[in-house]
């Protein structure tokens, strides 16, 4: 972790937030028409179900450099497919086994129930992991997986 | 970034007015995607979604030989579907198209232009590289059943079937309680006109008993729905009345001849104010008239040894006392949920004393009390049967409030007026209305509070602080003391009253959580059900082919619900008249030749749509049981597995393209 980076007031995280369309794609739209301002460092890529979201989305979403992985699913008991959120509950937590392995914070990745309603708890969830991975600073994960490559 | 020499992507981006322009640098976004592989053509356009933009879209693909449109603007949610329109009306299938949502997800959420339209241009490259990788699909058309389910059966249940039958179409309606009406069935009079409730509202209720397109079914709750739009599978759950409904003629000969001979239940249908007995009807219209018993109170359950004089007075045999609920499975095309609101529990505000003081009232109670076929005959006196002298209305109990429920009730004000007025025809007492502001938004409800401005009634401008048999002077001894602050002579006052009414707020119905599971859909922040959009798409579902309509949807008085009814009766005529529906391609497929066979995907699948084949040793699904959750996809170790629309090289393409500059 760099303290010159962590000192860089300008510089702001890249989050790869993956939303389920049902809840939190729907909840990151009231946000947005209830103009309630949150940072700008989220990227969203909508999926159907959070049960879609393969690890190795993950995976190759650090890889790629990203700071910061968000990903929003309906509350357990309200998946629009019954239970794709539970799956991606499982693969949550074998995930950050994993990044934790490979050497990356775990508070980089996070997993939140956000519902179709939470268009607030969306803009907090946000601002949130904002100020986590502003403290962390850019993810080392490329250059490390860079200089491995050379 | 992969290049697909063959893509030609043509890009607008939308200033939609200013709500884009203003916080995302549009010129410079299409300068920038301009120059992205790929991108033939760039623009920029003030509305996108209007004609001109969308005939935009057509010459340019014509004149540019486009076959991959993207466009930036607002959520896909909102406008997938025009745009997509407007891609297959310039020749190119409609899934060459890719939207990226700067609106909701930027313009509308950020303060900073710089950085906004940084994150624009991020998410513009992602949907350009995405959509190279885009493949040409169809949507599969099916048919739509045109029978209709609702649930429901109070005013905006009963409008809806009525309007919906009415057009030759089958309907079922399914209510919990034993009787139809809702809570309309209690009221006496309603505002702001002051017509009887029950004159307009059991016509109502035979019509939809007699109506031949109408299956009712009474005392029903529905236990699960399988299925999609236009082809929903509904298991219902008829519970046992005792009673064979179709024998009895509703004569209540077995009401009297109850081995009961005083009714010593309360009574659900006058919330608690009489009483009733083991076998019995709601109340004397109640609709189907069918009596049923009581296996809580009935002794014959209780203890088995009862005579069963009821059984015996009836020359129908309508008796069974054997019955169990029984399951019974419809097809439906599309289903209307109308199972309206509860009232505020007025015990959640302890400091007005409901429950402790007798005299302390809801307006719910109140309402039957003024009623002429109410527990007393429309006769109000208090629970020590005398007439109240003075009586305090407080209006918003449980609505616009930090400890209860911070909505405002809509009809609350409104009840409050009315009841003033009839308790006041009916009494001759000094009544005194506590309001915070009057809300009479409505045709015909200003006048009508103006009217009770004339009659003598008090109004008094304040929050009620509490109610309390505390006297602090003769005047106030033996009754209740009303303390509020009078805003408007800015100093507090204590009303010594005789009767006390709370006029409680519109709740989410008790058990709106579960009936948002067993329908999947969704319910906003204070419980009521959600609406597809708050202004374009007020009676429709984020699930194809499930309206809302009534206080179901939020607080709302009789002309809105059935307005409303009247609005999804007309949404859910229309999927019908179209005869089909199109569904999303969205479902996955395995490819046989990757697949290992270790069946991983199967139990993973919710919809079992995933099957083995034993001969050729691979999974298989099982397209029209397929919902498109992508589940499988992401557990499949060999890669066996594609869900279209969201393929993995999709998808990586978008991260790719939303970090590798
Ligand atoms: C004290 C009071 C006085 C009022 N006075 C007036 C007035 O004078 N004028 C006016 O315009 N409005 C008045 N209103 C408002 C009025 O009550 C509502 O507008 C109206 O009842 C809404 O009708 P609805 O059909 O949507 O809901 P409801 O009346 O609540 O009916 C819902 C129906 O659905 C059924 N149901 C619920 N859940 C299920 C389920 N899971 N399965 C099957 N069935 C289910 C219920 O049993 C009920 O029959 C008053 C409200 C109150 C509280
Ligand atoms: S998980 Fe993949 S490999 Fe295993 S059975 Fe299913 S499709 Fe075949
Ligand atoms: S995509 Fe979902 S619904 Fe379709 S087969 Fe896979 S797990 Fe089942």
């Amino acid at each position: 972790m760099s303290t010159i980076e962590n000192s860089n007031k300008d510089w702001s995280p890249r989050i790869i937030a993956f939303f389920c369309n049902w809840c939190t794609y729907t909840a990151s739209d009231l946000a947005g028409v209830s103009r309630l301002r949150y940072a700008p460092t989220t990227r969203v890529i909508r999926v159907m179900c959070s049960g879609r979201i393969d690890p190795e989305f993950v995976i190759e979403a650090f890889t790629q450099g990203a700071d910061g992985i968000l990903i929003g699913g309906c509350h357990p008991g309200d998946c629009h497919y019954s239970e794709g959120n539970y799956k991606c509950l499982r693969r949550y937590h074998l995930l950050q086994r994993v990044i934790g392995q490979m050497g990356i914070d775990q508070r980089r990745l996070r997993l939140e129930w956000i519902s179709a309603s939470e268009g607030k708890r969306l803009q907090e969830v946000v601002n949130e992991m904002t100020e986590t991975l502003r403290q962390l600073g850019p993810s080392p994960i490329k250059e490390v997986v860079q200089t491995v490559i050379k | 970034m992969p290049i697909n020499d063959e893509a030609r992507v043509g890009f607008y981006i939308c200033h939609c007015g200013h709500n884009i322009a203003n916080m995302v640098d549009v010129t410079s976004v299409a300068e920038y995607a301009a120059k992205l592989p790929n991108v033939v053509l760039s623009r920029d356009y003030k509305y996108m979604c209007s004609d001109p933009g969308q005939e935009m879209i057509l010459k340019d693909a014509e004149v540019f030989k486009l076959n991959r449109i993207v466009v930036a603007s607002c959520s896909p949610l909102l406008h997938e579907n025009t745009f997509r329109n407007a891609t297959a009306k310039a020749g190119i299938n409609q899934f060459y198209f890719q939207m990226v949502n700067i609106r909701e997800n930027a313009s509308w959420v950020h303060e900073d232009k710089e950085l906004a339209t940084v994150k624009a241009k991020d998410l513009v490259r992602a949907a350009i590289s995405r959509v190279v990788f885009h493949k040409a699909l169809e949507k599969k058309k099916v048919p739509v059943n045109p029978d209709v389910l609702i649930v429901g059966g109070g005013i905006s249940g009963i409008s809806a079937a009525l309007n919906i039958a009415n057009a030759g179409k089958k309907v079922y309606l399914v209510e919990k309680d034993p009787t139809i009406g809702g809570y309309m069935a209690k009221f006496d009079k309603t505002f702001p006109t002051l017509d009887c409730a029950a004159c307009i509202l059991t016509p109502k209720m035979s019509a939809v008993l007699k109506h031949p397109g109408i299956t009712l079914m009474s005392y029903s709750e529905v236990a699960a729905v399988e299925g999609y739009v236009g082809n929903y599978q509904v298991k219902v759950t008829r519970k046992p009345r005792y009673i064979i409904e179709e024998k009895c003629v509703g004569c209540f000969a077995c009401i009297d001849a109850c081995i009961f001979k005083e009714a010593k239940f309360s009574d659900e249908f006058n919330e608690g104010l009489s009483k009733r007995k083991p076998v019995y009807i709601p109340f004397p219209q109640a609709t189907p008239q069918v009596v049923l018993i009581d296996d809580k109170t009935c002794i014959h359950f209780k203890t088995g040894k009862c005579p069963q004089s009821c059984a015996k007075a009836c020359d129908r045999n309508a008796f069974d006392f054997d019955q169990k609920p029984v399951t019974q499975e419809l097809e439906v095309g599309t289903i209307l949920l109308c199972t309206g609101f509860q009232p505020f529990d007025a015990a959640r505000a302890p400091y007005y004393g409901y429950g402790r003081y007798p005299n302390v009232y809801t307006s719910l109670e109140v309402e039957r009390l003024v009623n002429a076929s109410g527990p007393t005959g429309g006769n109000v006196v208090l629970r020590d049967k005398t007439r109240p002298k003075s009586i305090g209305i407080i209006h918003c109990v449980g609505s616009r409030d930090e400890k209860t429920n911070k909505w405002c009730s809509r009809v609350c004000c409104m009840y409050s007026l009315k009841l003033a007025h009839l308790l006041k025809e009916h009494t001759d007492a000094e009544i005194y209305n506590f309001y915070i502001d009057m809300r009479t938004p409505g045709k015909g409800y200003e006048e009508f509070y103006d009217k009770l401005l004339n009659e003598g009634v008090h109004f008094i401008r304040g929050r009620v602080a509490e109610v309390s048999d505390w006297a602090i002077n003769e005047h106030e001894k033996g009754k209740l003391v009303i303390r509020a602050e009078d805003t408007l002579i800015g100093m507090v006052r204590r009303i010594p009253v005789d009767m006390v009414v709370l006029a409680v707020g519109i709740e989410p119905g008790k058990d709106a959580q579960d009936i948002r599971r067993v329908f999947n859909i969704s319910c906003s922040n204070e419980g009521f059900f959600l609406e597809r959009h708050p202004k374009l798409a007020p009676v429709e579902t984020f699930t194809d082919g499930i309206f809302i309509a009534g206080a179901c949807q939020g607080p709302k008085d009789i002309p809105d619900s059935v307005a409303q009814a009247g609005a999804a009766a007309a949404q859910a005529l229309a999927l019908i008249d179209s005869g089909f529906v199109e569904l999303e391609p969205n479902t996955a497929f395995i490819n046989e030749e990757l697949c290992c066979g270790c069946q991983v995907c199967i139990n993973l699948c919710p919809y079992h749509a995933i099957t083995f084949d034993e001969t050729k040793s691979v999974s298989h699904i099982n397209e029209a049981i397929c919902k498109g959750c992508g589940t499988c996809v992401a557990a499949c170790g060999s890669g066996a597995i594609t869900q279209n629309l969201f393929e993995d090289q999709q998808i990586l393409s978008e991260i790719y393209g939303l970090l590798v500059e």
